[in-house]
């Protein structure tokens, strides 16, 4: 198998976005009749090569070889008609249509261009039918589940006769039977030849199905490897960066100077979101979020924040039940959310650093009682000296900062409400080292003064650095909680994520 | 009751059903209250007053099932009866003048589509300028009236089409019949209409299933160019004349037979026949007013205010079901 000439071949492939490089001289060979897999963190380029290589984006350098010749598709019709067939990330489907519509339409039967129906039909069934689904094919799409509807997409691609079938996040809205079902025919077509490029978080999937796989991290291959010989700890050190060899002792934390209990959430869940979870959050605690991309590290934080509805359990604050429905409410119990796309759930970036930071104790304070412009100027003007925001200057509007210096205005933001429990998602990806030391010490600081902080960070070594509880998730279950003491090491953490907490 | 509805049919039935169940209350209700309303001719004067409105909502039913809007329709079909006034006057053929007509308004659509699509400029901004546009071109033409002498075109106005029974139409609700089953063909039976509802689904899928979304955005606004002016062709021959002040907010009529007509303003859901019994609807209050004889206009507005608000909360109740 592995002497097979490459079906698929990438070269030096490079891409930018503004102010981005997605996708740095990656390579990528994928074999006829192989399952590989792409494996990377959030943001390490995975979508974007899928992109590149299917005709959503242009690639900016490198080549790409399909059976030996150089190929350059301008549209996702082009990649089709010369055998690359994708299911997207997200479905991609018009909700509106039948199903048989979304499986066939653009290469649907006609005759004098008239739709030719019941053929349509019957080929929709056979091709669901593959899958081991009976569906009414004339219902609308809408009418069916998530993760029928990934199915869809799936006969959709295999309509198409496809040497390359690529398939991104397919199995995150399917359940263990569908999963199986999948494999089942990815399976099938392996044995036919066809090359599958197979992108998922769940690692135990990959190691059941894949045969070998290439890893990306910050936009770069970091290596490609038969499945077989990469343990699940060496390959999440890869995903994430860190040799083990490499690791070394960090320096400890000072135990928490701890009051009392804040905030206790018992069997809270939410289905389709996270498993039910115990946790307990004491005063002056940072409590470290441990766990792959899509473990439900942020969904904890949502249900926390309120802006999820949990469908059970039940949280209590300083020992009183409370219902942490919306945002305002959570709110009102000191609880404040830094959300991990900065730009799309935070900061506006054509305001002034100024209105930014006065937004939310203006929205608590109601429209009707405007903050005094000159109390404003005080208020922000501590924090750009206590946050040091660069440049210091209030009027500067949010657009022209740097990444680091917008994370720190939305802290800001959140600090000046004077919390009790700070949700930090991420608060320091994306940032250049410096900011991102001075957040680390700002966490350290603020639980010190007695603010119990929430940590969520893909990067282990932060979250030990700072966390005096670290909370491991994976598949979207707390699967352990461990205090950060002396045996507390990345390399347990990777383990215990890896082991699924089993051992 | 939805519920129960619902299980016996698809719910993308259920906004026609509601309108064909209007319709016919309202035309029962006319009926047993006024003194020769329960009549056939009834029903075929509010076609043969409105032919020109359902043909320029046919074109619109296009465009909003691609979840876009057209504000131009009104404007174009004053400019179609200006263009064809002056044509004709001036000693054109009348075939001659229905060709240039046409050409025009399926240009300025195809002009507004490449606006649109190309320059990714929103649907209302780019027609609010068509629509200006169009009707500053038709005082550019002339500000008066124009009235429109030739033997064609009043033969087109005044003929009636015996049905039997005494009963009779015009040859504009021929026309109008015509453009409603072509078009609902188009929409359902071809590779075009049914990627006209995937882009109303959702055009970033559609693109990303390989469905020629440019071609289609682009066809729907000529598509409904062209309607507008076969529109204004049929109101020339209704009125007669060719003026500037033709028209005036007709697009709001032709959106609001749409919308009553149970298709989505967000696009992919809808259907032709739904549009068709809106412009009855509208066409029904009317004479319902003009029945009654003691009310102002003005109650046509109110009415169809009211029923709009009515429709949109229903589609909005539908829509949120779904999820």
């Amino acid at each position: 198998m592995t002497s097979a000439a490459p079906i698929l071949q990438l070269t030096g492939i490079g891409k930018q976005f503004p102010g981005v490089t997605a996708l740095d001289d990656v390579d990528l060979r994928v074999l006829p009749g192989e399952v590989h897999a792409l494996m990377g963190e959030n943001g390490a380029g995975k979508s974007t090569l899928i992109k590149v290589l299917t005709g959503v984006h242009p690639a900016d350098s490198g080549t790409i070889l399909l059976d030996g010749r150089e190929v350059s598709f301008a549209s996702p019709l082009e990649a089709q008609n010369a055998g690359i067939s994708t299911v997207y990330q997200e479905v991609n489907l018009c909700p509106n249509l039948s199903v048989a519509e979304n499986i066939l339409l653009g290469r649907e039967p006609r005759r004098f261009g008239r739709i030719q129906w019941k053929p349509m039909r019957r080929r929709a069934a056979e091709r669901l039918a593959a899958l081991d689904l009976d569906l009414d094919v004339t219902a609308p799409l809408s009418q069916y589940s998530l993760a029928i509807q990934q199915m869809v997409a799936i006969a959709r691609a295999l309509e198409v006769q496809a040497r390359v079938l690529v398939l991104d996040e397919p199995t995150s809205s399917l359940d263990t039977g569908e999963v199986e079902q999948l494999f089942k025919v990815m399976r099938n077509l392996k044995d036919q030849g066809v090359a599958i490029l197979f992108v998922s978080h769940f690692l135990d999937q990959v190691y059941e199905i894949a045969d070998r796989m290439t890893i990306l991290r910050n936009g770069r291959r970091e290596g490609d490897y038969p499945t077989g010989e990469l343990g699940q700890v060496e390959l999440i050190a890869k995903m994430i960066g860190r040799d083990l060899a490499e690791l070394e002792r960090l320096e400890e934390r000072p135990p928490a100077r701890t009051t009392g209990t804040l905030l206790q959430a018992d069997q809270l869940g939410r289905t389709g979101g996270i498993e039910p979870f115990s946790l307990t959050i004491r005063e002056g605690e940072v409590v470290g979020l441990a766990g792959l991309l899509g473990s439900g590290r942020t969904e904890v934080a949502r249900l926390l924040f309120g802006a999820d509805h949990a469908t059970g359990g039940s949280v209590t604050i300083d020992g009183t039940p409370v219902s942490l429905r919306t945002p305002q409410i959570a709110m009102t119990h000191k609880i404040a959310f830094c959300p991990e796309d900065r730009k799309a759930d935070g900061l506006i970036p054509d305001l002034t650093v100024r209105e930014n930071v006065v937004l939310a104790l203006q929205a608590r304070r109601g429209w009707t009682r405007p903050l005094p412009r000159e109390q404003q100027a005080q208020l922000v003007d501590r924090y750009i000296k206590a946050l040091k925001i660069s440049p210091a200057d209030p009027e500067q509007l949010v657009r022209n900062l740097s990444g680091g210096n917008q994370q720190k205005v939305l802290l800001a933001r959140w600090l000046i409400l004077e919390p009790r429990l700070l949700i930090l998602d991420e608060p320091t990806r994306g940032i250049d080292v410096g900011a991102k030391a001075e957040i680390q010490r700002l966490v350290a600081e603020l639980s010190d003064g007695g603010m119990a902080v929430l940590f969520i960070s893909a990067e282990l070594e932060e979250v030990l650095r700072l966390s005096h509880k670290v909370g491991v998730l994976r598949d979207r279950k707390l699967i352990a909680e461990l205090p950060n003491d002396d045996t507390l090491t990345t390399e347990v953490l990777m383990q215990t994520i890896a082991s699924g907490g089993r051992s | 009751m939805t519920a129960l509805t619902g299980a016996v049919v698809p719910r993308k039935y259920l906004p026609v059903l509601v309108t064909a169940g209007l319709f016919v209350a309202m035309f029962i209700a006319g009926g047993a209250r006024y003194e020769g309303f329960f009549s056939t001719q009834v029903v075929l004067n509010v076609f043969i007053d409105n032919a020109f409105l359902l043909v320029v909502a046919v074109g619109m039913t296009f465009v909003i099932l691609t979840g876009g809007i057209d504000l131009s329709v009104g404007s174009v079909v004053a400019l179609a009866t200006m263009v064809a006034a002056v044509l004709l006057n001036a000693g054109w053929p009348p075939l001659a003048v229905i060709v240039v007509v046409l050409l025009i308004g399926a240009g300025l659509g195809l002009g507004m589509g490449c606006m649109i699509h190309f320059f990714e400029i929103q649907p209302f901004i780019a027609t609010l300028a068509g629509m200006f546009l169009a009707r500053g071109l038709c005082y550019t033409i002339g500000t008066d009236s124009i009235p429109i002498t030739d033997p064609a075109f009043t033969a087109a106005a005044q003929t009636q089409i015996g049905l039997g029974g005494g009963l009779w139409i015009s040859p504009s609700v021929l026309i109008a019949v015509a453009v409603v089953a072509i078009a609902a063909y188009v929409l359902h039976q071809t590779r075009f209409g049914r990627t006209v509802y995937a882009t109303g689904g959702n055009e970033q899928s559609a693109r990303l299933m390989g469905l020629p979304v440019a071609r289609t955005k682009l066809g729907v606004y000529t598509i409904s160019g062209f309607c507008s002016a076969l529109g204004g062709l049929l109101l020339a021959f209704y009125m007669l004349s060719g003026y500037g002040l033709h028209a005036v907010g007709l697009e709001l009529d032709a959106i609001a037979a749409v919308v009553i007509g149970g298709t989505l303003l967000t696009g992919g859901s809808g259907f032709l026949i739904g549009t068709v019994l809106g412009v009855l609807i509208l066409g029904l209050i009317q004479t319902v007013i003009s029945f009654q004889g003691t009310l102002s206009s003005w109650w046509t507005k109110i009415f169809v205010g009211l029923l709009l608000g009515v429709f949109i909360l229903l589609q909005r109740v539908i829509t949120t079901r779904k999820k």
